[in-house]
């Protein structure tokens, strides 16, 4: 480790936690933590895959096959690397741009595309735009488009865990946009309060759509933010998987262990636009994001991995390729998913459909049969 | 069999479900040692622990969305938010994240909960201890809306709301907080919720209400019995959302003649869903139009509340009205 004081309060000791240089060399002073070549080969896949799923996404995306893709291009360490820092059995609240921990923790990717084209091999029943992942076998939860609700819910379910004596720990990711919201610090006061088993985990990617994490906050780091809290918090440099998951194991087990609950700031870069909606040159420099490119996590750990020989750029390539067959053989059999039956309409609302709702369904089943929209599958619901 | 008020009716719920079963919380500010502002909550602390009775830090969007989690991941939690009117913060978790999981992950998560608050006027609390704001919560696809007015269903319906498997805004009238005392039998009993309640029968006219207006409205009944000697029903609605719309449409055909009483504003206001419902599918039924009896579409009150407030001068001028149209 070159860094690593808990809640560091000068400028100089923010300075990202790190292991591996851009090159992949180990940095002067720092520990090679000497993972199992299966371990680290499970999570460079695992980062691979989101860049080969995100790329594949996009030109689906372009062709006016799905709506909506977000991408994780650039932070595919700080995903993965926290991912494979949780025990399985911890629970993950997610943002936009985790849905990689997800595939990660296995996720089957017939869902994982299921959810990106909104239809029957999605688990959440097409109800949510593209891009909004969750996995309940895997503890992924559901994840809304509102922005930090979902960290003071990670705190009620570490609650939950402590009460029970459970063990679990959750993870509550976050962006450097959402460190500014009522939810993010709510969050923060209960879990300082209850030293409820929650470690937040901020991908930091420098931009909330157009607006630059400057002007989130005058504070000279986000990881100053636990501070007041009470929570002890580090920075990490978010494009080094292996500072990604070994500062995040040693913080989940700390936590797990009855410690405080930590923040982990995880410095990154989006490489792309907010979404493929977004054009990111209206509002940024080139140079910036050029710059960014020579930190590219996945080119780092690529470089790592064939220092120990464990990878080459033919084993590399021959790896993207099986990626890309599997992403594209699943394209396939989701593209061919059957249409969604039109009562999901009106279930899951409550766990019941209750009457209003089963007599709103029965009139506009008779109106969408009138009009061609109807299966005979699709009957209405007894009064 | 006890003879309790509304508030008391209250506490031996929350002290009934929490005997039972395990993983039911409650939780809020001032909920622990002081019992709650208007001690709903008293002697829980005492009897169940601060494991499972406890304040919390002042932040109603952290008592939402804690709750939330907690309900993600198997408790049973019974939040307390101090003044409905303080429940705003927090309407994000409700609207976006409580009445949403279970619709937006395909029943894969779901929040089982209580948000219970003490709402409505007539305490001298002006804009900010007095507000109903049912309707909001009403207009919310996914969260039951549920109302007591008496011990007795204060009792039931709160324990049947812990035992719902979807989350259930649970307003209390805290007006009639300590004014309604009523027989409330000791130990587990659940009154439905859906379900609406006749609380006065008649067949010349019907006052729906809730909270502490259906007091007001049996009031106007009586007084309207002994004067015109015209019989009027009163429902108490209970369960604002999902409504027993088949109960309501039945009261309406049945009598021909509406009122439909509450404290909130009535621009959007519920009584305009019950007045639509009555008109879309009753309408050939009406004797009289249906006629509203709110508050004013103005902030609440302080000084004149107590003309803000329905009473059952209005209640008997809008009855007046519908009985001899």
């Amino acid at each position: 480790m070159t860094q690593g004081a808990a809640v560091p309060l000068s400028a100089e000791a923010l300075a990202p936690i790190g292991i591996l240089d851009p090159q992949g060399q180990l940095l002067p002073g720092a520990e090679d933590p000497r993972l199992e070549r299966e371990q680290l080969l499970a999570m460079y896949r695992g980062m691979l895959r989101i860049r080969v799923l995100d790329e594949r996404m996009l030109a689906l995306q372009r062709q006016g096959r799905i709506g909506f893709v977000g991408t994780a291009t650039g932070q595919e360490a700080a995903v993965v690397g926290t991912a494979a820092g949780l025990a399985p059995s911890d629970w993950i609240f997610p943002g936009l741009r985790e849905g990689g921990a997800a595939l990660f923790r296995g996720m089957p990717l017939e869902e994982y595309v299921g959810q990106m084209y909104c239809n029957t091999y999605d688990t959440a029943k097409g109800r949510q735009m593209c891009n909004h992942f969750q996995h309940q076998a895997g503890n992924f939860v559901s994840w809304s488009s509102v922005i930090g609700t979902q960290l003071p819910q990670a705190v009620g379910a570490a609650f939950a865990a402590k009460q029970r004596g459970e063990g679990t720990v959750c993870a509550a990711y976050l962006g450097d946009g959402a460190t500014s919201s009522g939810g993010f610090h709510c969050a923060a006061t209960f879990a300082g309060v209850w030293k409820a088993p929650v470690v937040f985990l901020i991908i930091d990617n420098g931009w909330a759509i157009s607006v630059p994490a400057s002007k989130q906050t005058a504070a000279a780091s986000l990881a100053l933010k636990g501070k007041t809290y009470g929570l002890p918090a580090r920075s990490i440099d978010g494009n080094d998987l292996l500072a990604c998951y070994v500062e995040t194991r040693a913080a989940v087990e700390r936590v797990r262990a009855g410690g405080a609950p930590e923040i982990l700031h995880l410095k990154t870069y989006r490489m792309m636009g907010h979404s493929s909606s977004d054009d990111p040159t209206r509002y940024r420099d080139t140079a910036e994001v050029e710059a960014w490119s020579k930190r590219d996590p996945i080119a780092r750990a690529k470089r790592y991995l064939e220092g120990r020989s464990w990878l080459d750029d033919a084993r590399d390539e021959r790896l993207r390729e099986e990626l890309d067959a599997e992403i594209r053989g699943v394209i396939k059999t989701v593209e061919a998913a059957a249409p969604m039956a039109l009562s999901t309409l009106v279930e899951d609302v409550y766990a019941e459909v209750p009457a209003h709702l089963r007599r709103q369904y029965n009139a506009f089943l008779e109106s969408a049969r009138k009009h061609g929209d109807a299966r005979p599958s699709d009957v209405p619901f007894p009064l | 069999m006890p003879t309790l008020t509304l508030i008391q009716a209250v506490n031996d719920a929350l002290k009934t479900v929490m005997r039972q079963d395990q993983r039911v919380v409650v939780f809020g500010e001032d909920v622990g040692l002081k019992g709650g502002v208007f001690l709903a909550t008293e002697g829980l602390t005492k009897e169940f622990g601060e494991q499972r009775c406890f304040d919390t830090p002042l932040s109603e969007d952290g008592i939402i969305g804690a709750a939330i989690g907690m309900a993600l991941n198997g408790l049973l939690p019974v939040a307390e938010i101090q003044f409905q009117d303080f429940i705003f913060p927090a309407f994000d978790q409700i609207v976006s994240e409580a009445a949403k999981f279970r619709y937006r992950s395909g029943g894969m998560y779901t929040v089982p909960m209580v948000i219970r608050t003490p709402y409505g006027g007539g305490i001298k609390g002006g804009l900010y201890h007095s507000q109903s704001g049912e309707a909001y919560f009403c207009h919310t696809p996914g969260i039951k809306v549920v109302v007591p007015s008496t011990p007795y269903d204060a009792k039931g319906l709160l324990i049947a709301a812990i035992e719902d498997p979807d989350p259930v805004l649970f307003l209390e009238p805290k007006r009639i907080y300590r004014s309604v005392k009523g027989e409330v039998p000791e130990g587990h009993y659940t009154v439905p919720l859906g379900t609406t309640r006749t609380v006065r029968e008649g067949n010349d006219a019907v006052v729906f209400a809730y909270g502490a207006m259906v007091s007001v409205a049996t009031i106007a009944a009586e007084k309207v019995a002994a004067e015109q000697g015209k019989q009027v029903r009163v429902v108490d609605l209970r369960t604002l959302s999902p409504l027993d719309e088949d109960s309501v449409l039945e009261h309406a055909k049945q009598t021909g003649r509406v009122v439909v009483l509450h404290e909130a504003p009535r621009f959007c206001g519920y009584g305009g869903e019950i007045s639509a419902l009555i008109a879309e599918h009753a309408i050939e039924y009406m004797e009289a139009p249906i006629v509203r009896v709110t508050g004013f579409d103005t902030p609440f009150p302080n000084t004149l509340e107590h003309h803000y407030l329905p009473d059952e001068r209005r209640v008997c001028d809008a009855l007046e009205k519908v009985l001899t149209f």
